[in-house]
């Protein structure tokens, strides 16, 4: 397998409409800031993978055909993945496979949602009507999570503040809320029992991209003094939906991908060998959930972490130092971003949301109920634990 | 390749091709992955990799692809990816994905059930949003279009069209269907694709864990895709240079092939890309029919990679395999398939 490295990393300012652009527009926006980032033009992308989530969130089937055009793909490979709200996330795999696989040399990831385009909650019920939406199919899986933990109601309330409190640091994050107080979250509406109208993520229009390239282009990046971010592992995994024996707080499709991943980077205490992690936590509850379920910490014990402070930035394992997809949700690009953020830290270039000193990050993404997973572990050099 | 990884396709298998099936498109895939899976004595559970091409459009369903996770046996759970394209490009993920060298085995499908809309105010919606959508321009009058341009550069004409059509569905007299009405000039009815359910799986294998399976494995020895703008207004449409690119970048032009599977859903599309790719008299195009006689959308692709599979199973040395996708050919893939890595 050839290795390969993130040598360019852009995003949209994401907000509730981007007017201003059109979709090709918005892709761009992104496209030209990681090129920027990698120094790179268009001409050196040898093939694009495009990544978004279902096409009837904006109304347009398979708009990378109508896109080929502002991803510079006329005369290139043009792919686009689909694995619901996994799919950004998979977009960073699939890309990097193309590299892997010594098919490709550089290789631009984009995901987008353009969600004002639509509506998502329509959307997700096909048009048809009486959607639960994520929030009403995620909330039973929390309640269940708080049953068998036992963590107290607060535990919700700190994440979505210290989500929107990173994200006042991050110049592309959307919901800006100055002053966030646990006092606000908890006094928001309820909107799926036990989920609070500011413990959920918002409706955003966004895109992000990734610039890929092999061993000789991560190097040649390293030589002028821009750190690439090394691809130590990733890998995907699927389960269907419910069932009896399934089970949705710790999905057994979640606890196989990060073992793969973890086994193919020479992960063996995830807590001790990472130094931060990316994770999609639309609602503040997932959060904890997914701590356990990626063995950061052990199972009933996730919320322990959020509750004495090591998730923030500065604690002993920050999460979601962008803000996270609490505070910037453009569905289909929410994974790429996840993935993005974690190389960004990885390469020391992540401003003010920087973990001083990250050398090894992991991001994940996940899509469907709580179905499908797809996860990365990058870090400063190939041989981080040599 | 910077790899010299031998990956081959060991089996693939179809749905019967309709106008109308009662399957869902989850039922049809537990079908047709069975039926690809059993004849090499594998079942789901030796499969390491599985990559679907379908899309929500066609199924009239968000998330449509979910619910298909049943279809390939996700429990315990899989490596596992899915294409909003043809199934095609489901495989071209996946033998991306075997490169990587840490599996053997992957399933890769196609699934489409086109009966449940009307292509006519769906296709309109895969269109430029701002320019071209708002016009409600139905594939069939992009595809007129592009057949004027075919005829005008001499490439074909209405008679050789009709005898395109007539090979591939067995069947017509000349005369009486070019005696027949337009349905958009220079299209007649038997320039167009039927409407067709179906899926196609096809089951892909490394070298040493191929030949173990089967006699004949038949490697992919060339694979790329390539795209083109969208508006058709600005291509030249009596050409197809994403085709050639992608036929040069697969080693078309290393050594003839002997078959020819083309995504070919209208006459004109046919002979316009046999003249791109350069195929002589002496290749076989669609002995299948191709899509002129089971269109399946999102697995009519895969089904021409497994047609042409067929001919190196059968004992030939080298095929080719085509699919497309977007308005006028805006997207192509070609694959080679050959009897040895």
């Amino acid at each position: 397998m050839i290795p390969c490295a993130v040598v360019g990393v852009g995003q949209t300012h994401h907000k509730t409409r981007r007017h201003d652009v059109s979709f090709g527009g918005l892709v761009r926006e992104a496209v030209f800031r990681a090129l920027d980032d990698a120094h790179m033009t268009m001409a050196d992308i040898d093939a694009i993978v495009l990544g978004k989530a279902p096409d009837l969130f904006e109304g347009v089937m398979k708009p990378e055909l109508y896109l080929s055009d502002a991803l510079g793909a006329v005369g290139k490979p043009m792919f686009r993945v689909h694995t619901a709200g996994s799919v950004g996330g998979t977009t960073g795999i699939v890309a990097a496979s193309h590299i892997h696989a010594g098919k490709h040399r550089t290789v631009l990831a984009v995901a987008f949602e353009k969600q004002s385009e639509g509506n998502a909650q329509f959307a997700l019920g096909s048009g048809r009507g009486a959607s639960l939406g994520a929030g009403g199919a995620f909330a039973p899986f929390i309640r269940a999570y708080i049953h068998r933990s036992g963590a107290p109601e607060h535990i919700g309330w700190k994440v979505a503040v210290k989500d929107r409190l990173n994200a006042l640091k991050n110049p592309y994050a959307h919901l800006k809320i100055e002053g966030i107080t646990i006092e606000q979250v908890k006094n928001s509406p309820m909107m799926w029992d036990p989920i609070r109208f500011l413990e959920s993520c918002p409706s955003s229009d966004g895109a992000c991209a990734v610039v890929l390239t092999d061993e000789a282009g991560g190097n040649a990046a390293a030589a002028e003094g821009r750190a690439p971010a090394w691809i130590l592992s990733s890998s995907s995994r699927s389960e269907p939906p419910n069932f009896p024996g399934r089970d949705p707080v710790r999905p057994l499709a979640c606890l196989q991908c990060a073992d793969d991943v973890y086994r193919q980077a020479g992960i063996t205490n995830p807590r001790e060998q990472l130094d931060m992690a990316e994770l999609y936590v639309p609602f503040s509850w997932h959060e904890a959930i997914w701590l356990e379920a990626h063995g950061i910490a052990d199972e009933g014990d996730g919320w322990k972490m959020i509750d004495d402070g090591s998730t923030e930035i500065g604690g002993s394992f920050p999460i979601n130092c962008s803000g996270g997809v609490l505070s910037s949700n453009p569905i289909g690009a929410s994974g790429l971003l996840r993935f993005a953020e974690a190389a960004n830290q990885v390469r020391g270039v992540a401003g003010d949301i920087q973990v001083e000193g990250a050398r090894t990050a992991l991001a994940m993404a996940y899509g469907a109920n709580s179905q499908y997973f797809s996860m990365w572990i990058v870090a400063d050099s190939l041989q981080p634990f040599a | 390749m910077a790899t010299s990884r031998d990956i081959a396709v060991i089996g693939w298998a179809q749905t019967p091709m309709v106008r109308q099936t009662d399957l869902t498109e989850t039922q049809m895939l537990m079908r047709v992955i069975s039926d690809a899976l059993t004849p090499l004595g594998l079942t789901r559970a030796d499969v390491d990799f599985t990559c679907l091409g379908s899309c929500d459009y066609i199924t009239g369903q968000a998330f449509s692809f979910v619910s298909n996770l049943d279809a390939i046996g996700a429990w315990p759970p899989k490596r596992d990816s899915h294409v909003e394209m043809d199934g095609a490009w489901a495989l071209y993920e996946a033998w991306l994905r075997l490169h990587e060298g840490d599996i053997e085995i992957a399933v890769v499908t196609g699934s489409g059930r086109s009966s449940t809309g009307d292509p006519a105010l769906i296709y309109p919606m895969e269109m430029d949003p701002f320019f071209l959508a708002p016009l409600g321009v139905d594939p069939l009058t992009f595809a007129a279009l592009q057949a004027r341009a075919v005829i005008a550069a001499g490439i074909a004409d209405e008679q050789s069209m009709a005898e395109v059509a007539i090979r591939a569905r067995g069947s017509g007299d000349l005369a009486v269907l070019l005696a027949s009405d337009y349905v958009r000039a220079p299209l007649r009815r038997h320039d167009l694709p039927p409407i067709t359910d179906g899926a196609a799986a096809m089951v892909l294998a490394t070298g040493a864990r191929a030949r173990a399976l089967v006699a004949r494995p038949a490697y992919i020895t060339g694979f790329d895709h390539r795209s083109e703008c969208h508006n058709p207004s600005f291509r030249r449409l009596d050409d197809s240079p994403s085709t050639r690119i992608a036929a040069a970048a697969a080693g078309l032009g290393e050594r003839a092939v002997e078959v020819a599977e083309l995504q070919a859903a209208f006459t004109h599309e046919e002979m316009l890309l046999r003249h791109v790719l350069g195929l002589g008299a002496g290749v076989t195009v669609n002995a299948s029919g191709g899509a002129l006689r089971a269109n399946p959308i999102m697995a009519t692709g895969l089904c021409r990679v497994g047609h042409a599979a067929d001919h190196i199973f059968g004992g030939g040395s080298r095929s080719l395999a085509h699919s497309t996708s977007g308005p006028c050919l805006q997207q192509n893939l070609v694959c080679i398939l050959e009897d040895r890595p």
